[in-house]
């Protein structure tokens, strides 16, 4: 085990029935990193993630987190761990005070007062730690539910998609919030569907359907890609989506605003498919974006996974 | 479509409702199968005349008018002799634990004075804490004693027959002489409110946190099934105490019930009590997956609590496998040690025995509870 490696798995999997939903992923993350976790909806992340802290036992796999083993320590990782769940899971007929209070005596909390008080302040909620949870509007449950988490002096969080539903100046907030508390020592493992978002981690890793296809810098994972990018201007793109659908090169035509972002692997193809429409339309060669490179190992693995 | 009242809409709602009603398998298998499970359980476990009740015998002459006597009293079919006790004492103590219903005292020289006319005294000790239960067995007794020795009364002793009661009879109805059924039904109350309430608030305990996500919360936190399961425990346990101090005092000022034991007693047993349907409440949560379901699983546990404890019909009047599944309840033994210390003035001797089985079943209740309880979502 290495000391640098807040968590280090391999061959994790689950299955529901007959169904896997995690296969066989490896994963290391650095101690003092923002590990960005991306995947389409029902990529199995938040499994993923339960698995590790011990919510879910894993069928197959083994490693350890935060220097505990995964499988048979889960006691042990819960008491380092801070997760937080998707949807908000505290308390709403507890004021926020109650809710930190009640964390904090979970965890046995030394000096539970101070800490909590602390929190309190940190948050900005100040004078109105009486309120009830369920009264908070989306963005500040998320704050809440982030102090929470934070309480025990976690040396691991597990994010899982802490940002959806909230505004973008609250988003912004907290990713600030989150890049301090990594620059403190903290590890941070996220799950999040916004790019913008994925580009702020320090690595980050892409699975879909169960399987890891890709990890790595955000320009590691675009240059692993080997993905040749074109955007496109004018005339009518929506026609021209349609048209270079399926043509042999093109792996994908997606509309970005008012402009059409057209990728394939194999750079010689794509021009050939492209030639007939240079004339009608701004053709521009581009650097292929993190989204770009998403959408298009999504429908690869798609392909695979109905080719299985 | 109609402003007011539109079909469509109508039987959209309808149809999800019936979608919905069958998701739920365990919801609608407990709609169909309670009232089947009640009907027969009920139907054939109560009856309001109760036969065969435990009597127990002091013989204090053997001759033949006596033993004719106590035929046609076990003739009649009221009345089961189970033993047989030799002193007053001991009479008073099987009452008192409630192994018997009656003791029927006949004195000395019985079949002697009947002959010579000198009206001996039969004597029947009731416990009549519930009424319903003693009183039937009580009225028969009379019409029963003289049809009886008619038939020994012919030839040399026909002048016997002439006489209007040959027999004294005298009735002590126990613990309740005036058959108040307040006396009866009040402590009871407070095994019925307490089964009621106390299963159906923790039975919604985990499937709460678990509907409203904060399950997943509480289970990624280090802690133990016994603490949680505990935790949800403790404090119902003070609302089952002040649901016994209201009843107590209601039943002393509105209903003169009388407290003969002594009541730190009767908290003590409370206490048991209490526990066991928490912890009954807590294993349905565990069981249940939704709120309907934990409710609908109270429901299952209370009816025949209601009905098979004694509480609503006299225990000892429904069939050997009823009162089989009556005694697996903790509220039966606890209406025994209420009624007994109360009425009877039971002591800790008389209602360990009641005490023991409620701790047993509590236990077990708590095992299952914590066995079934989930540390992770699988």
């Amino acid at each position: 085990m290495s000391e640098e490696l807040a968590i280090d798995v391999k061959g994790m999997t689950k299955r529901f029935g007959t169904r896997t939903v995690v296969n066989k992923i490896d994963l290391q993350v650095r101690r003092g990193e923002i590990y960005g976790f991306l995947g389409p909806n029902g990529s199995g992340k938040t499994t993923f993630i339960r698995m590790l802290c011990g919510l879910l036992k894993a069928d197959e796999g083994s490693g350890t987190c935060l220097g505990f083993d995964v499988i048979k320590q889960s006691e042990e990782i819960k008491k380092q761990v801070g997760y937080m769940t998707q949807r908000f899971s505290f308390y709403e007929d507890l004021s926020i005070r109650e809710n930190l209070d009640f964390v904090a005596r979970m965890y046995g909390v030394k000096k539970r007062e101070e800490t909590v008080n602390a929190s309190i302040k940190r948050l900005g909620l100040a004078g109105r730690e009486q309120q009830l949870a369920g009264q908070l509007s989306g963005g500040w449950k998320q704050r809440l539910a982030l102090a929470a988490c934070l309480i025990h002096e976690p040396k691991l969080l597990l994010l899982d998609e802490p940002t959806a539903g909230v505004d973008p100046k609250a988003r912004r907030d907290f990713w600030e919030q989150i890049h301090q508390l990594a620059a403190e020592g903290l590890t941070f493992l996220i799950t999040t569907h916004y790019m913008d978002e994925a580009e702020r981690c320090h690595r980050l890793a892409y699975i879909a359907y169960g399987n890891l296809l890709t990890r790595g810098t955000v320009q590691e994972v675009i240059d692993s890609a080997h993905l040749t990018t074109w955007s496109v201007k004018g005339g009518d793109l929506v026609k021209l989506a349609g048209e270079l659908r399926g043509k042999p090169g093109v792996h994908q035509a997606v509309a970005f605003g008012t402009m059409l972002h057209v990728s394939g692997g194999d750079e010689k193809a794509l021009e050939q498919a492209i030639a007939p429409f240079r004339n009608d339309h701004e053709w521009m060669h581009i650097r292929p974006g993190l989204e770009d490179v998403f959408i298009h190992l999504m429908d690869q693995s798609k392909d695979n996974f109905a080719a299985e | 479509m109609n402003r007011y009242f539109s079909i469509t809409r109508f039987l959209a709602i309808i149809i999800k409702e019936f979608i919905q009603m069958r998701r739920d398998r365990v919801t609608f298998g407990m709609m169909v199968g309670i009232p089947l499970l009640q009907l027969l359980l009920f139907g054939f476990a109560i009856n309001s005349d109760p036969k065969h009740l435990p009597a127990a015998v002091l013989m204090n002459d053997q001759g033949p008018q006596a033993r004719t006597l106590l035929s046609a009293i076990r003739n009649s079919g009221y009345y089961e002799f189970v033993q047989q006790v030799h002193s007053e004492d001991e009479a008073r103590e099987v009452l008192e634990h409630g192994e018997v219903q009656f003791v029927i005292t006949i004195p000395q020289d019985f079949s002697r004075d009947l002959l010579r006319g000198d009206k001996p005294t039969l004597l029947i000790e009731a416990d009549a804490t519930d009424p319903a239960a003693t009183s039937n067995a009580i009225n028969i007794m009379r019409p029963l004693l003289t049809t009886a020795l008619m038939n020994d009364f012919k030839g040399p002793l026909a002048y016997l027959a002439q006489s209007e009661a040959p027999i004294d009879l005298r009735i002590h109805a126990l613990y309740n002489p005036e058959a108040v059924t307040q006396y009866n039904i009040v402590p009871g109350l407070m095994g019925v409110v307490l089964t009621m309430t106390m299963v159906m608030i923790t039975a919604l305990a985990i499937t709460r946190e678990r509907e409203r996500g904060t399950m997943e919360n509480l289970l990624s936190m280090p802690t133990r099934p016994f603490e949680v399961l505990l935790g949800k425990i403790i404090p119902y346990m003070f609302v089952g105490y002040i649901q016994v101090t209201l009843i107590l005092i209601a039943a002393h000022f509105l209903f003169h019930v009388p407290m003969i034991g002594n009541l730190g007693l009767l908290f003590a047993a409370a206490f048991v009590f209490i526990a066991a349907n928490l912890a009954v409440g807590i294993t349905f949560s565990t069981l249940a997956t939704n709120q309907l379901q934990a409710v609908q699983g109270s429901f299952f546990f209370f009816l025949p609590s209601l009905l098979l404890s004694g509480f609503m019909f006299p225990f000892r009047g429904m069939p050997q496998w009823a009162q089989n599944i009556g005694e697996v309840l903790p509220l039966t033994h606890f209406l025994r040690i209420v009624r007994g210390v109360l009425l009877k003035g039971n002591d800790f001797a008389d209602i360990s025995l009641q005490l023991w089985q409620i701790g047993l079943f509590a236990i077990i209740a708590l095992v299952i509870g914590v066995f079934r309880y989930r540390q992770t979502l699988d």
